[in-house]
Formats: structure tokens, C-alpha cells, sequence
């Protein structure tokens, strides 16, 4: 529990984290810490500088303009759990962040923290996939410093622990469309019991028209080096009644997205989290859509 | 007595320097000139090491010293086991603090570096060359005993630490008459104890004096004054030993570790004091694990359901070298209880104590009652579906009935007093049985999997009579002493050899004595946890600090109290016979103004102006107690659990704990020790189990995969309680540490196993995680 040594910078706005970071090399950004300490703590990193963005207002807070939710990537999880803005409008991330860890990781750990560390454990991810979230990245790129530039959750997530994000860049706000009133979305996860992290994370996000479905986003993770879209699953429930019998038979599609690479361990072994990957989307399909729990 | 204040639920007087940040760990002390040390760990679960080289290390910044096997080997004597079962051919293996040739479990200490500061003796182990052999491991007590296995101690052939039989009643003759016959094997899985402290230990050394300080976690700091002067050779004369606040043990604070001996070898070469604290992870693999049985268990009963026998062969790990009190654990306390609650006619227990190249194994929470408690209720749980019986009329049907003064059972202890019925009555009133039996039926029919459970047990705790420790080879005396002291001014100091660390003790102790002396609670204060300052005692452990160490403390108040009286006769001019004792007064009989409180007497006492002839000056008194027996607290547990058939989870519905613990001191400290046990035994039945790879290498060795017991996901715990006093202690206390521990693994895990029963499952092995249950169900649907 003791890290090597470090040298610590503190940036008071982005330009200056890009700065540090782009003339100290082996420099890497601090958000929360709540990832990044424990690696180093452990000495699986190694870090020559710490840049603390903490400061950087401009990264902080959650707004809704023009059907667009607006979340800077230092917001926490517990002020996104908090939030209204988010409650009504992406009800899902809501519920997430709240079951996020447990209130000291909620206090310190943000949303830009845990997307840009790319965890496959991580439930943000998955949500911010079946949202269709974009997220806006400041880096030195191209001729213009603090060039900026958009990358949907689709394209940011490239395998575990990596990300669109490069060298010298910093993620400053996730941005996606609020849920019209004929959306429901929903994220069903089973828990490590040690952690909260998920073991698997299943979100959905269906619009629901006459009670047929009418388009569907489907993603899995926690048990797959990225979050896993399901295209089979969403070709299944479109233009379907959403009943017991479609959701079922839907989401056991699942499997054929999965790729060979799923992740087991002590605690839950590949094959199971596989099988669960239909269960917990079920689950999130009968939550979603007031189908209770009721079998 | 007007108000008494034994029994209230008075707040923890601990708790505000707990919460705030008041509390002084070992790992706060800071002493002038202090180094750090930190310990390399051997990463192979068993390797020769062939040499290594410090050399880059000793360069590194700040780095004071080295020190590998090769410098202790000699200087410190080995680690001592001092619990040895008799009859058992007990092999004490020698446990050298830094292993020089062989490293016989990840996490052997193989060399120690002290710097300036820590972060600089972290960063020289790094620099550390081991040459290493690997060795082919083994984890698994049985395993360990096969031919061909891995051998770990050439003075240990079949890796056999010892073989203990313990058999009361005819147990062959009872299995040859029996009807019915169940058996199971049972994993009683190895669980890593995790207090929120880790271990540390602050070592300092005067060349001048001789003298050895030693801060340490302890749970018993006499022991390991005792143990640190057989492996240092300094007298105990010469070491003091300070327990300060110790934040949590659960039995991990008993032992002597090899850690604590390095921080003092360091401190007596470099004569600098020097501090060592465990890191989590470190602590994963350093401090002692729990349990690690594989059973084979037995019972022998009647058509008509009267239990006649339990047999039992276990395989205890051990662990690479033997723990201070290991051997005691699955023998001594494990094998003499397998009555439980119940009238059996004969038990045995055919106990090996087996070593593994795997971290040792000793007291953790409950230590041998959990795991006897296990098989017992598990066996009692299979016998009544054999029989078709109802599970409790089962077990109603077998309680000893109510005794108030002894009760021997088959094993050859003698149960002090016990009322078992109507406590199970009181809880299987407050779930309204009946109504749960017939909900599990409705549900069932609708493919939902509810399950109960209910456990009777009866456990020994108290530890102990010290004769009785002689005779089963536990290395140590376990009485009690206390000093119990009064200052000029009537406040009042007790002094103990207990050491008590987080239970509260310091409040309830408190109680005790402003009952006995009349003076106001917060006018007491209880002192213990430094040998310098308190009488000899023998620690905080096997649910002993109040049956044997508040004994103490009641007989020496009770002295003083006499003294008191015949000092107010002086000062009243009275008769000693016509002075009566009422709430902190002496009064002459029949007249209330010629009164003398207990705090003018402690003045007086202690001003010594006007004494009876012959009256030694002070108010104090010292007294030693050892028990003439163990207690033995009892209860009934239930659990109501649902388990989703989908994906195996399991959700503890109704967790009702109903202990008997004699009476109470304060209800609302019974409740929040009922509480803490209950959720360690539900972590055992649920999430918590130590698993190693085929190398030896532990797979679960932080937080991130050992999953201890949060919050959220355990019931709001329903307690109940009655009062059968212990009829030989003097407030007729029993033990509440570790009841909760002992009755709660099995009560879930029958819960769960009733919940499944209709798909045709039996047994599965802990911790019953959510996949084990989901392939035991598809392997009864697939089949
Ligand atoms: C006990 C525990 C339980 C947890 N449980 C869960 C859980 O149930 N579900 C879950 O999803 N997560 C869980 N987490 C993870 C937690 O959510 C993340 O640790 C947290 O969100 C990371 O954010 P941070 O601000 O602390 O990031 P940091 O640790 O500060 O940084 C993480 C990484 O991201 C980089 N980084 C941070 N911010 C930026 C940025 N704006 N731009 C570019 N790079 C950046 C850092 O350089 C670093 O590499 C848990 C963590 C712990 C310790």
C-alpha cells in the first residue's frame, strides 16, 4: 500500500492539465483517485507525476439544453446520483451512479475518472453505450492547441483498460440526448459482492410505441473486455410486443453477440456470466417497461 | 439498591475517541529516531531458497539495515506452538521467524529491510535478489496427507502435525444398533480474518537497560510478554508489552507472529526503535486464516428420531507451521462439543492436524464451536428429512432438558446450566413458524424457492479452569486478576490483565464495579492492555473477559468493600455487625444519620489519620479467579432465505438470533456483539473463502475477491434473548463473542439447502455463491 515515488501537480483549468501533461512525460491525470490510487498503492503502476484536475471548474456540474444532457467529466457519482436533471432525464445513469461502489468511491469517484480508465467492471460504460452518449476530448491534437474533438461511447471504448482517449488528452464532458417520454431505459447488474463492481451489467434503452417496440439499444458488459452491443437482441425486440415471451426469447440471443473473449473468475466463471448476460438484460427489459418482477 | 446500572443499555464510553479519531493504534505511536521495517515476503508457496542477495538493496536510499534468515537463525529462538492436545504425537516443528532455507507458504518471511521511512524500505525490498527453487505445494488438508503429496517438514511425515481422538460413550456399538445413519462431507472452508486494523508492532530496545518495549496488536499482551521472552531469551522481567487501542481481533491478535519478533530482532541490533505495520494485502497472507476442515461426519439415530452418535474424521489445516493456539482449535474446542444442545449418548472426533503449504490456521471467531455447531445441525437438518420428521420437532425432541447445575455430556464436559425449550419456543414464535411452512408450500407451488432455517446450539466458552488447560495441553493458566483501586477523592481504578479491543468491556466492566461499589459509573475507569501497569492475565478471547476477568474484579470489590465496612465501624464507633451496606453506605443499623459514604471512606483510607488498629492505609484490593468450570451459553437461530432458481441468488429474508448469555450487563452491547457475529458466520455461509491455485498461490488476496459482509446486503437481525445465570461465576455470565459466529453459518446455510430441496439438492459447498447454486439446480434439471 505504499506507491513509488511521484511528483504532484495541481491544474487549474484544461489547457494547463494538457500543458503539463504534454511537457512531463510518464505524467498522468488524477480526477477522484479512486482507480489510479489503489494501482499505484498496489504497485501495479508506476507514475512519475500526478496532474490533480480536481480544481477545474469548468469541468464540474450537469445541465439540459436542447434535449441534450451535459455532465463534466469531474462531476461525481454521487452528485450525478443526486441530481434531478439526471433523474428525469436519464433516469438510468441515475440509478447507476447510485449503485456505484459505496459512498466513499460515489464521494470521489467521477464519471470522466471511470470512463477514461475503461474498467470492464465498470458500469458506466455500458450505460453511456446504450444512451448513445458522446464525449468531448481536449488534447493538443492537430495544428490548433486545445484542439477538441467528439467521440461517440461506440468508438471510445477500444479493450480493457483503453480508450480513444490519446497521450495528451483530457476528457472534459459526456453529453447525451435526454430520454423522450417513450423510452425506457434501464440497467440491471449483478454485483461482486466484495466491490459492487459489476460482474455482469446488462443496460436497455426501447422505445415503446402502441406497445410494440420500435427501436431498441442493447449492451452488456463486465465480463467482456469492452461493453458488447447486442445487435441480435435489438433485431429481436423491434417491432415486437414487449411480453414475457418476446423478452425471454429475445434476450437469449444474447450469446451470439458475445465474442470468444469473456471473462471469468473465482467468484463467477465465464460460462455463467455468459448466462447471465440474458438474465440481467430480462431483468432490465421487465424493470424498463413495468413488466415487474413478477415470475 | 435503588438504581442499578448493571443491565442498562448504557452507551459505549469507548466509542467517542473510536469514532473521532481520539484513539491511539500501535501504528500512531511515533517514538524519536524510529526506523521502518518492511518484510519480503516469499511469493512461492513453498521453494528452497538458495541465496540471497541484498546487496543493490543495502545501496538503496535510506536503507539502515537487512536482515535475512540467516541473521536471526540462532539469535531468535522459534516461534513456539503453546497449544499442544495431549495423546496426539503433536510434531512442533520448528517456525524460524525468517525462513533461511525453505519458504513453505506465500507470505513466509524471507528478509526484512529497515529504512528512514517506510516508503524507502518499501522501495529497497524491490531490490531484493532471491534465488529461488520452486517445490510442488499442497493447499488441501487431506490432499496433504496422501501419498506422494508434497512434504513439507521432514519431521513430519504425511505432513501429519498430529492425531487427536477424543471418543465419549460407545460410538461403534450405537452406529451398529442405529435405525438411520446419515453422513455428509462437509468443507469447512478457510476464511481470512480482517480486522479493521491491520497488525502492528512497535519495537524498542534500550542497550543500556536490557529493556524491551514492544507495542502490539495483541488480544493478550501477558502471552505475548511470556512468548516474546522464549524467543528473544530477554526475561519478562525485561519486556514490557503494550496492547494500546487494538482495533479488532476476532482471535487473528492471539498468536505470536514471527512480525512482531523481526520489528524487536531490528530494534535490538540497530538499538533504535522500530515500527512494522502489515499492509491489507500483507495482512491476507501473514495473519492467520480460520477453519480449513474437510469432514466426514455421522450420526446414528432411532426410527423414532432419538439421536444416539456422532462420528466424525476431519482433516484440520494447519497451515505451514503451527500457530500459537492452532492445535487446540479443531481438538480441544471442537471435538469435546459435538453434544450441542442435544442429549447424545456418544461422540467422537478423529481429528488429524495436517500442515499445507498454506498461511497457519488458528483461532478465528468461535474457533471449533462454529465448525462443531456446523456438522451437528447439519447431520440433525439431513436426519430429519431420513426420517421425515419436522426439523424442529426433531430437535425438540432431543434438547437436554433444563438443568440448573451441570449436565455431563457424552465427551466428558459438564455443561453448567442450560434452558434450552423455551428459547427456541420464543423464536419460533417471533417468525410464526407455522406461517413460514406454510408459505414456503404456496410458493413452491408457484416455482418460488423460500427456505428455513433453525439451529439449537450449545457452545463452551469462558475459558477456562486453568487445571483444565494443563490437562488438555494449552501452555498458559486462563484465570483472571484485577486490581481494583480507590483514590483519595472516591474515584476508582481497575486494573486488569483482560484486554478487551472494541468490545466494550471498558463500559461494561464500569457497570459491574459502580454496582458493586456504589459509586457512580463514570467515576470508574477500567485499565488494561499494558503489562507495566496491570496484574497478569491471560487475554481477551474464547468469549472469557467478562465470565473470568469481570469475576476477578467483582471478588476484589467485594473485598474492599469489606475493608470499607470495618473502617466505618471505626469511624462511627459502631459494632462491625450493626454496619450494613446499602448503595455506596455504611450505615449503623437503625440509626440512617450515622452514615459514612464509600468515598469519605476512601479518603480516609487513603489519608490514613484515624484507622482501626492494625488497618493497613488505601482502599484497594487485588484478587485472582479461576473458574471451576466453562460456561456454556445456548441458543436458537433461524433464517429465512429466498433463492431466485433463474441465477442462483440467495437473499436472507429474516435473520432471528434468540442467545442465552446469563444475565446481561448491558442489552444493547449483547445486541451489537449478536450483531457483528452473526453477520462473520453469514460472510463463511455466503461470500468469504480463501482460494488458493494448484501452485499455492492465494487467488482471493485482497478486498477486491475476498468478499466480506457489507451492509446492504444482510437483514435487519431480529434478537431475542433469555437470562439462565451460570451458576458458578459470581454474576452468573455466560459469553456473547462469539455465539452469533458459532450459530449463523449453519442456520443460512440450511436455510438455503431447505429452499432447494424440492429440486432435488442436498449439499453444496460454501461459500454458497450465486453460480454454485445456479449449476446445482441446472445439474438437477439437466439430470
Ligand atoms: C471499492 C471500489 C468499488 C467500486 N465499485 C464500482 C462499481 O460498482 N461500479 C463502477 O462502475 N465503478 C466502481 N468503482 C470504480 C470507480 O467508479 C472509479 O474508481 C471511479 O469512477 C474513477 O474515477 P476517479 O475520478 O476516481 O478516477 P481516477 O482514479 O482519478 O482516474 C482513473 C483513470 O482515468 C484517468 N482520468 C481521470 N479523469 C480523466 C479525464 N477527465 N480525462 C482523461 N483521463 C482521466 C486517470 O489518469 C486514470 O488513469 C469502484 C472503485 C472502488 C475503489
Amino acid at each position: 500500500m505504499f506507491a513509488t515515488k511521484f511528483d504532484y501537480q495541481k491544474a487549474s483549468s484544461v489547457s494547463e492539465a494538457i500543458q503539463l501533461l504534454a511537457s512531463n512525460p510518464g505524467a498522468k491525470i488524477i480526477a477522484g483517485g479512486h482507480s489510479l490510487l489503489p494501482m499505484m498503492k498496489l504497485r501495479l503502476t508506476s507514475i512519475l507525476m500526478l496532474i490533480d484536475i480536481g480544481g477545474i471548474e469548468e469541468m464540474r456540474g450537469i445541465s439540459v439544453a436542447n434535449g441534450i444532457l451535459r455532465i463534466g467529466a469531474l462531476t461525481t457519482h454521487a452528485e450525478i446520483a443526486d441530481s434531478h436533471d439526471v433523474k428525469d432525464n436519464a433516469g438510468i445513469l441515475w440509478e447507476t451512479a447510485y449503485g456505484i461502489g459505496d459512498p466513499q468511491v460515489r464521494n470521489r469517484g467521477t464519471i470522466g475518472g471511470n470512463i477514461s480508465h475503461a474498467d470492464p467492471a465498470s458500469d458506466l460504460p455500458t450505460v453511456l453505450k446504450v444512451m448513445d452518449a458522446k464525449f468531448t476530448i481536449q488534447g493538443t491534437g492537430g495544428i490548433m492547441r486545445g484542439g477538441s474533438r467528439t467521440v461517440s461511447a461506440d468508438d471510445f471504448f477500444l479493450g480493457p483498460f483503453e480508450t480513444a482517449l490519446g497521450e495528451n488528452e483530457i476528457l472534459t464532458t459526456i453529453e447525451m440526448p435526454v430520454l423522450a417520454a417513450n423510452q425506457h431505459a434501464e440497467y440491471a447488474k449483478m454485483a461482486h459482492p466484495a466491490t459492487s463492481f459489476a460482474v455482469v451489467g446488462a443496460g436497455i434503452v426501447v422505445t415503446v410505441e402502441n406497445n410494440i417496440c420500435t427501436a431498441a439499444r442493447v449492451a452488456v458488459g463486465g465480463f467482456t473486455p469492452i461493453p458488447t452491443r447486442g445487435p441480435s437482441v435489438e433485431q429481436a425486440l423491434v417491432g415486437k410486443e414487449l411480453n414475457e415471451e418476446n423478452i425471454v426469447a429475445a434476450t437469449s440471443l444474447i450469446h451470439n453477440d458475445l465474442g470468444s473473449d469473456v471473462f471469468g473468475d473465482v467468484f463467477a466463471s465465464a460460462e455463467y456470466r455468459q448466462a447471465m448476460a440474458a438474465i440481467e438484460l430480462k431483468h432490465a427489459i421487465y424493470h424498463a417497461t413495468g413488466f415487474a418482477h413478477h415470475n | 439498591m435503588t438504581t442499578r446500572i448493571f443491565g442498562s443499555g448504557i452507551r459505549r464510553r469507548e466509542d467517542p475517541r473510536l469514532i473521532t479519531g481520539g484513539a491511539t493504534y500501535t501504528d500512531d505511536v511515533q517514538l524519536p529516531g524510529m526506523l521502518y521495517a518492511a518484510i519480503l515476503r516469499s511469493p512461492h508457496a513453498h521453494a528452497k531458497i538458495n541465496s540471497v542477495d541484498t546487496s543493490a538493496a543495502a545501496a538503496a536510499p535510506g536503507v539502515v539495515a537487512i536482515y535475512t534468515g540467516a541473521d536471526t537463525d540462532g539469535v531468535l529462538n522459534p516461534i513456539p506452538c503453546a497449544w499442544v492436545p495431549p495423546g496426539a504425537d503433536l510434531v512442533a516443528v520448528a517456525h524460524p521467524s525468517i525462513a533461511k532455507d525453505v519458504a513453505r507458504y506465500q507470505g513466509d518471511a524471507v528478509a526484512v529491510v529497515v529504512a528512514e521511512d517506510r516508503y524507502q524500505a518499501e522501495d529497497a525490498l524491490e531490490l531484493i535478489n532471491v534465488d529461488y527453487s520452486p517445490l510442488p505445494a499442497v493447499t488441501n488438508p487431506e490432499a496433504a496427507m496422501q501419498p506422494g503429496a508434497p512434504q513439507l517438514h521432514e519431521d513430519a511425515p504425511n505432513n501429519q502435525a498430529f492425531h487427536w481422538v477424543a471418543e465419549g460413550g460407545d460410538t461403534d456399538v450405537a452406529f451398529e444398533a442405529a435405525d438411520v445413519i446419515v453422513k455428509d462431507k462437509i468443507i469447512q472452508q478457510r476464511l481470512i480474518p480482517n480486522a479493521m486494523e491491520p497488525r502492528s508492532a512497535v519495537a524498542s530496545w534500550t542497550r543500556a537497560t536490557g529493556e524491551l518495549t514492544l507495542w502490539s496488536t495483541s488480544q493478550n499482551p501477558h502471552i505475548c510478554r511470556f512468548l516474546a521472552s522464549l524467543v528473544t531469551g530477554i526475561g519478562e522481567h525485561k519486556i514490557r508489552v503494550i496492547a494500546t487501542e487494538v482495533g479488532g481481533g476476532f482471535g487473528s491478535k492471539i498468536p505470536m507472529y514471527a512480525d512482531e519478533m523481526i520489528a524487536s530482532f531490528c530494534s535490538m541490533q540497530l538499538g533504535l526503535p522500530v515500527k512494522w505495520t502489515a499492509t491489507r494485502s500483507e495482512g491476507f497472507l501473514s495473519t492467520i486464516h480460520g477453519r480449513d476442515h474437510v469432514e466426514y461426519v455421522e450420526m446414528a439415530a432411532t426410527r423414532e428420531g432419538k439421536i444416539t452418535a456422532i462420528r466424525t474424521k476431519i482433516y484440520a489445516g494447519m497451515g505451514a507451521y503451527l500457530s500459537t493456539a492452532g492445535p487446540g482449535v479443531p481438538t480441544i474446542l471442537h471435538g469435546l462439543i459435538y453434544s450441542g444442545a442435544y442429549d447424545i449418548g456418544a461422540t467422537k472426533a478423529d481429528v488429524y492436524g495436517v500442515f499445507s503449504n498454506t498461511t497457519p490456521v488458528d483461532a478465528y471467531r468461535g474457533a471449533g464451536r462454529p465448525e462443531a455447531t456446523f456438522l451437528v445441525e447439519r447431520l440433525v437438518d439431513l436426519l430429519a428429512v431420513e426420517l421425515g420428521i419436522d426439523p424442529v420437532e426433531l430437535r425438540r425432541k432431543n434438547l437436554i432438558p433444563k438443568f440448573e447445575d451441570g449436565h455431563d455430556v457424552a465427551s466428558g464436559i459438564t455443561y453448567d446450566s442450560g434452558d434450552y425449550e423455551p428459547l427456541l419456543n420464543m423464536v419460533l414464535g417471533q417468525a410464526d413458524y407455522q406461517a413460514l411452512r406454510q408459505e414456503q408450500t404456496r410458493l413452491q407451488e408457484s416455482g418460488h424457492y423460500m427456505g428455513i432455517g433453525v439451529t439449537c446450539y450449545a457452545e463452551i466458552c469462558g475459558l477456562g479452569p486453568s487445571q483444565v488447560a494443563g490437562a488438555v495441553g494449552f501452555g498458559g493458566g486462563l484465570w483472571e486478576s484485577a486490581i481494583v483501586r480507590f483514590h483519595p477523592t472516591g474515584k476508582v481504578n481497575v486494573y486488569s490483565g483482560i484486554s478487551p479491543h472494541g468490545q466494550g468491556e471498558e463500559t461494561t466492566f464500569a457497570q459491574i464495579i459502580s454496582d458493586e461499589l456504589g459509586v457512580d459509573v463514570d467515576d470508574v475507569s477500567i485499565v488494561h492492555g499494558d503489562t507495566s501497569n496491570t496484574p497478569m492475565g491471560w487475554g481477551t478471547y474464547g468469549s472469557r473477559t467478562t465470565a473470568v476477568g469481570a469475576a476477578a474484579m467483582v471478588l476484589a470489590a467485594r473485598k474492599i468493600k469489606e475493608k470499607a465496612r470495618l473502617l466505618a465501624a471505626h469511624l462511627l464507633e459502631a459494632a462491625e455487625a450493626d454496619v450494613e451496606y446499602v448503595d455506596g453506605h455504611f450505615t449503623v443499623k437503625g440509626s440512617p444519620d450515622q452514615t459514612k459514604s464509600i468515598q469519605e471512606l476512601a479518603t480516609m483510607a487513603n489519608v490514613a489519620w484515624n484507622l482501626p488498629e492494625g488497618m493497613e492505609p488505601g482502599l484497594e484490593a487485588s484478587a485472582f479467579y479461576d473458574p471451576p468450570n466453562f460456561v456454556y451459553p445456548f441458543g436458537t437461530h433461524l433464517a429465512v432465505v429466498d433463492v431466485d432458481a433463474d441465477n442462483g441468488h440467495i437473499v436472507i429474508r429474516r435473520y432471528i438470533a434468540g442467545d442465552d448469555c446469563g444475565p446481561q450487563i448491558n442489552p444493547m452491547i449483547v445486541e451489537g456483539q449478536v450483531h457483528g457475529g452473526v453477520v462473520q458466520g453469514i460472510g463463511q455461509a455466503l461470500w468469504e473463502g480463501a482460494v488458493y491455485n494448484d501452485d499455492g498461490q492465494l487467488i482471493t488476496g485482497s478486498m477486491v475477491d475476498y468478499a466480506l459482509p457489507r451492509a446492504h446486503l444482510l437483514p435487519n437481525m431480529e434478537v431475542l434473548s433469555t437470562e439462565t445465570p451460570s451458576p458458578h461465576n459470581p454474576l452468573g455470565v455466560k459469553g456473547i463473542g462469539e455465539t452469533g459466529a458459532i450459530a449463523s453459518t449453519v442456520t443460512v446455510y440450511n436455510a438455503v439447502i431447505d429452499a432447494l430441496r424440492p429440486l432435488g439438492i442436498t449439499s453444496l459447498e460454501m461459500p454458497l455463491t450465486p453460480e454454485k447454486v445456479w449449476r446445482a439446480i441446472r445439474q438437477q434439471q439437466g439430470s
